[in-house]
């Protein structure tokens, strides 16, 4: 029993972490309608950002994470202006292929400078036990901070006149250019604010685990699962959904074979993409309107 | 005329790019991961091989008869894809003419290779192929120079007896054929050890979280961890044992503990055993070549890296091609091959001897692994040789960590 309740905590803290991933490439979508495929190697750009931070200039881990949500946001920008504008209003394969190119020039930077060596960021923080199980001082706070980003990242969309003006954007581009918002640097903020995300998820997630510059690859994809669930352009959707999903790992694995949760997953991704389109937060909406 | 006769000249260099190789040139072909998730190993082995080739031919060439021939290298980047593979060891053969063959670093990689070379006769030597089962299909050209994946973890059980006789094992290993095999293996092995297998689980080669599957572990009460994969997931593996504190006494992971940047996990590396096709610090007397200690020294001074088994693995895949060559005093395949059938010898990497059965041709049946830890040696993290007794330089470890 015990170890079925360390199984779920432990799904659960990480699946948070998943959460944060995963609501970078939901608040792109939901703004701009682009796919962002360059998001598994932002992940990876935070992981890295933090392991510089953190062993060649020795800043503390969790200081460092500030810098590389910065950088990330930056950078962010940048992308948006490389590879992203010019495609906004395109039919939807013309973003997902130029950020999918943008994502293997990235990666083959990071193959070239680094390789595939594995890096890792040692830190390591007191956790609690219950009976024989452990749960990593890491794993608390990387939960803790999600929390604390998610609701930051709340308050700014609903708090802020920046905020409110992405959410115009997101809704409806022609009436908040006819208000007079200004819709291409809005659009470039949330790039830039979608990357910032995925960098600070990577960076939290190089706490955790060891991490290649492949490592990419299996968070993108689980991103892409959880923003399905939460509901595409949905943030909160996400965060919920990455929880749910850590939930459903934790519940899962004590009874069956670890390697069947990604079957599990994807079953959970086919039906929800089949009976709620809308992702798993709609059902809350339904119930509203009923 | 002139002109004509130097056109000519350059498009005949462009048609067969074996131009560049003299008659005194042998060329020889490999595919290497230079990305992907094979990269560390792989590199390290194809920086083995160059070592090799280097020292072959500042010393003139490899001896056949009274000829000298210069070794030149051929290679390509598989990306770590089986996809790749047959495609490009295709174009190693057709087009760049190589005349021998290195295979790709992993088993899923070299069984592909394989029916390449065996389709076009090609003689490829294989030091990072462990899976015996590509072994067995009747290949005539295929030499493994490392021990068979059903050798992988027999040190880590045999040791693990005279420590523990009722020791209860969790085997947690990544789901590619090479792990599949050496677990394979190695369940039955310790079951005839009489020890109880409390877990047995495999996860996908992608998996990044071992949370799940290291609570079943502590679920399970197992005190011995056995299995893993190759280098991002063992890592990954270790770390998360210790940051759970999984209460284990003994910890055998699969190649990822053999490099040298597992020290960068800290203390999650200590007390990790690895076997090993080759520690620097084994005592073979080889037949000819280096000792081992001429080798990890003189590779040292050369590249400033450290040799890991996978280094020395591709450095004796050239070591054993140049001593067969030598023997069959020809560079003739078939020569080459009966020379390579007849070798039983010991380099710097152990004795090494290949299968002649038709049913197991090639397979390597004389060469033996090594168990080697990570232990704290004044104050730092070094790997120490734990078994066998002859190659020992420091008792296991065997304790909760």
């Amino acid at each position: 029993m015990i170890g079925l309740l360390a199984s779920i905590l432990d799904g659960v803290l990480v699946g948070a972490v998943y959460g944060l991933a995963a609501m970078g490439i939901t608040l792109i979508w939901g703004v701009m309608d682009v796919v962002n495929l360059t998001h598994g190697a932002m992940i990876v750009a935070g992981m890295f950002g933090l392991s510089l931070l953190v062993n060649a200039a020795g800043v503390p881990a969790y200081a460092a994470l500030l810098p590389v949500m910065i950088a990330g946001f930056f950078a962010g920008i940048a992308l948006y202006w490389i590879a992203v504008h010019r495609m906004i209003g395109q039919p939807p394969l013309m973003s997902l292929l130029s950020t999918f190119s943008a994502n293997l020039v990235l990666i083959g930077l990071g193959t070239a400078v680094w390789g595939t060596v594995l890096f890792n960021v040692p830190l390591s923080l007191p956790g609690f036990s219950i009976g024989r199980y452990t749960f990593p001082g890491t794993h608390l706070m990387a939960a803790a901070l999600t929390a604390v980003i998610a609701g930051a990242l709340y308050l700014f969309l609903y708090r802020t006149r920046t905020g409110k003006a992405v959410r115009a954007v997101s809704g409806n581009r022609e009436a908040a250019e006819l208000v007079g918002i200004p819709t291409t640097r809005i659009l470039a903020l949330a790039f830039g604010l979608g990357v910032a995300l995925a960098c600070v998820s990577g960076a939290l997630i190089a706490t955790m685990f060891p991490f290649t510059v492949l490592s990419g690859d299996a968070y993108q994809l689980k991103s892409f699962v959880v923003t399905v669930l939460g509901g595409l352009g949905n943030p909160t959707g996400a965060l919920v959904a990455g929880i749910a999903l850590g939930l459903v790992e934790g519940l899962a694995t004590p009874f069956m074979p670890v390697s069947w949760t990604l079957v599990i997953e994807f079953v959970l991704f086919v039906v929800v993409l089949i009976a709620l389109p809308g992702g798993l937060m709609s059902l809350r909406i339904r119930r509203r309107r009923n | 005329m002139n002109k004509l006769a130097l056109i000519w000249a350059f498009g005949a260099c462009f048609a067969g790019s074996a131009c560049a190789a003299g008659d005194d040139t042998i060329t020889i072909g490999m595919t290497v991961s230079q990305t992907g998730s094979l990269n560390v190993d792989s590199v390290a082995q194809l920086k083995g091989a160059e070592y090799w080739r280097d020292e072959v031919n500042a010393a003139g060439g490899i001896k056949a008869g009274d000829r000298r021939y210069k070794v030149r290298f051929v290679e390509y980047d598989d990306q770590s894809q089986g996809g790749r593979v047959q495609q490009l060891y295709t174009r190693l053969i057709v087009q760049d003419k190589a005349q021998f063959l290195f295979g790709p670093y992993s088993s899923g990689l070299t069984a592909t290779a394989a029916v390449i070379s065996e389709q076009y006769g090609r003689i490829m030597l294989i030091g990072g192929g462990a899976e015996g089962k590509t072994y067995q299909l009747g290949n005539k050209y295929l030499f493994q120079c490392i021990t068979t994946a059903d050798y992988y973890l027999s040190g880590a059980i045999q040791a693990l007896k005279e420590k523990e006789a009722r020791a209860k094992i969790a085997f947690v290993y990544s789901d590619d054929p090479f792990s599949k095999a050496v677990v394979a293996a190695a369940r039955t092995q310790a079951v005839a050890a009489g020890f109880t297998i409390a877990l047995d689980e495999s996860y996908a080669p992608s998996t990044t979280d071992f949370s799940p599957i290291i609570n079943k572990i502590i679920s399970s009460g197992a005190d011995t961890f056995l299995g893993g994969g190759h280098y991002p997931d063992g890592a990954t593996l270790a770390r998360q044992l210790y940051d759970q504190k999984a209460p284990l006494k003994y910890v055998a992971i699969l190649v990822a503990p053999d490099s040298p940047k597992f020290a960068t996990l800290g203390e999650a590396a200590l007390g990790v055993t690895v076997p090993s096709q080759w520690e620097p610090q084994v005592r073979y007397k080889p037949d000819f070549g280096p000792t081992p200690e001429e080798f990890a020294k003189a590779y040292n001074a050369k590249t400033k890296l450290e040799a890991d088994y996978h280094t020395a693995s591709g450095y004796v895949t050239g070591l054993l091609l140049q001593h067969a060559i030598e023997q069959a005093g020809s560079i003739a395949p078939d020569k080459v091959a009966a020379a390579l059938d007849r070798m039983d010898v010991t380099t710097f990497f152990g004795r090494d001897k290949f299968s002649t059965d038709p049913k197991s041709h090639g397979m390597q049946v004389a060469h033996q692994m090594v168990l080697a830890q990570w232990q704290k040696k004044n104050g730092s993290l070094e790997k120490e040789m734990v078994w066998p007794d002859a190659a020992r330089t420091a008792s296991l470890i065997f304790a909760k960590h």
